[in-house]
Order: C-alpha cells, then structure tokens, then sequence
C-alpha cells in the first residue's frame, strides 16, 4: 500500500479527523449519542487505518505492544478503581454520588466520565491489538 | 440467502459489511442512535477488517462440504423456526404506549436521571450509572477476549522466530 499516492494522502487528511472525533465522541458521549465502546473502536480504526496504509513496522512505531498491553489492563483497572473509591467514600460499590460531596449529580457526573474513559482506553487497545496479531501472523 | 449461496469469502464478508450498515440506519429510524452508532462503528468498520484480515490468514475459498443428508438438520430447523414463531404471539405489539416496557423502569429513569445523575444522554446513564456493574463485566469480557487472542493468535509469532533462530 505504501506505494500508492492517494490513499497515503488520504490518510493523512482522515487521521486526525477521526481521532478527533474518536476524542468527541468519547467526551461529549453526556450530552450525544457516543460513549466509551464507540469512542474506543473509532480510535482502535484509526490505528488500524494507519497500519493497513503504512505497514505494520509504522503502525509499532507509533503505538507499540507494549503500551497496548498497558492499554488493555489500564482501562479496566480505571473502572474498577473508580468504583473502590466510592466504596472508600462511604457508598456503594460503583456508586458515584459519594465523589462529590457538595452535589451527587456533580459526583456521577465525573463518575460515568472516568467510567467511560476506562472502557474507552480498553476497548480501543483491544482492538488494535487484535489487528496487531492478525496482521502480523500472516508475515 | 447471497451470503449462505456464496463460495466466495471475500463476497461473504463485504456482504456482512453492507449489512451492519443497513441495520445500523435501521436503528437510526427506530431511534436507538447509541446502538447504531455500535453497530456502524464494530459491525460494518471493525469487525469487516478482522474477518478480511482472518480471510488473509486462511484462504478466501469456501470448501464445499462432502455430501450428507440433509434431512435432520431440515427437521430442527423447521421446529426451531416453528417454536420461536409460536414465541413471537405472546410479544406485545411495537409502539404501543400499554407495554409493560413503558411503565416500570423506563419511566423512573427518564423523570428521575436529569435530578440524580445530571446527564442529558439517558442512554449514559443508565449504561454507566444505573448498570454500572454491566458494564464493567463487559469491559472484563473484552479484556479477557484480547487475552484470549493474543494467546491464540499472538503468541504464535514468537514461537516461531525462536525456532527460526537457530539455522
């Protein structure tokens, strides 16, 4: 693929626009339709995108295994974490009310925020690990 | 009924792709836009790419299978088909205000969430807040789902530059 002009160009045009929009909708996904799981894939196929247009070596360069193994594990430590902080607050068990002590509403505000950011890191890492290992089994 | 005819992966796979996206614009309708976004976003983009990625590993020819009897299965299927239609009488019809959907959850969620979590989306909410405890068994399942490729897909690779090291 490295050969051909216009689908590199392309890239180059569409890559930051969708992990741009990976980023909204991970971050409006209050207010929009979105949220972590859809934020995440449209970041992983950024990734993706990139590895199928500039080669596998490229696409390690810029994101590599390691980081990605870090990924995967951080995003749902990042859920469950947020959900033993409320446990030591007083609450319940994923209960955000308690992190805000003025406003519940503000706590559960920044409760699904993290939330979110957690299954959003995981998922994308998931998925451009899955690429990582199809595309680099068939070499 | 294209898709089950083909012999031609690659075909197979593009015609999966083509209809995600057909199902995701038929959410749209329905107005269930979070679960077409999912459905655009992994049916049609991603999951198109692991399968051609799977074909590329494999081959992209169906083998014809060699030839059986194709009676039993034609019997389950039939009474399958026949219990789950038989299923679809009791199902209340769609839209209808008097569904028990409309009257015990749903209602609290929608006149309560703007008060107890603050968020415009519903859809947020409930997934994060409400069902906090779903979700995060989801994320746990995509988890365990990356670690079980690696360890059948991954770890292969390494195997194989070990063995390749010693000539």
């Amino acid at each position: 693929m490295k050969r051909y002009t216009i689908p590199r160009l392309g890239t180059k045009l569409l890559l930051p626009l969708i992990l741009l929009f990976a980023l909204y909708v991970q971050f409006h996904g209050d207010y929009g339709p979105g949220g972590g799981f859809q934020a995440g894939v449209i970041f992983g196929a950024g990734f993706i995108l990139y590895a199928l247009i500039y080669g596998l070596d490229h696409a390690h360069r810029l994101m590599p295994l390691w980081l990605l193994r870090i990924g995967i594990s951080l995003g749902v430590l990042i859920y469950a974490s947020v959900g033993l902080v409320g446990l030591l607050l007083g609450g319940n068990y994923l209960d955000y009310g308690v992190l805000d002590h003025h406003d519940p509403a503000h706590g559960q505000h920044l409760g699904i925020l993290l939330v979110e950011l957690g299954v959003g890191i995981t998922v994308s890492a998931v998925m451009v690990t899955i690429f990582y290992a199809f595309a680099g089994r068939g070499r | 009924m294209a898709a089950i005819r083909l012999r031609d992966l690659f075909a197979v796979v593009m015609l999966f792709g083509i209809y995600s996206l057909v199902s995701a614009s038929l959410f749209v309708i329905l107005d269930a836009v979070d679960v077409a976004f999912t459905e655009a976003s992994v049916g049609a983009g991603v999951s198109t790419v692991f399968m051609l990625g799977t074909l590329a590993l494999t081959t992209s020819r169906e083998k014809t299978p060699t030839a059986h009897k194709p009676l039993l299965p034609l019997l389950v299927v039939t009474i399958t088909g026949l219990a789950l239609v038989y299923g679809t009488w009791d199902i209340p019809p769609y839209g209808d205000p008097a569904n028990p959907i409309h009257h015990h959850l749903v209602q609290r969620f929608i006149e309560d969430s703007p008060q107890e979590i603050g968020i415009p989306n519903v859809v947020t909410s409930v997934l994060a807040s409400y069902r906090g405890y779903d979700t995060l068994g989801e994320t746990t399942v995509v988890f365990t789902a990356a670690i079980g490729v690696l360890v059948l897909v991954g770890g292969a690779r390494r195997r194989r530059s070990r063995k390749d090291e010693p000539k």
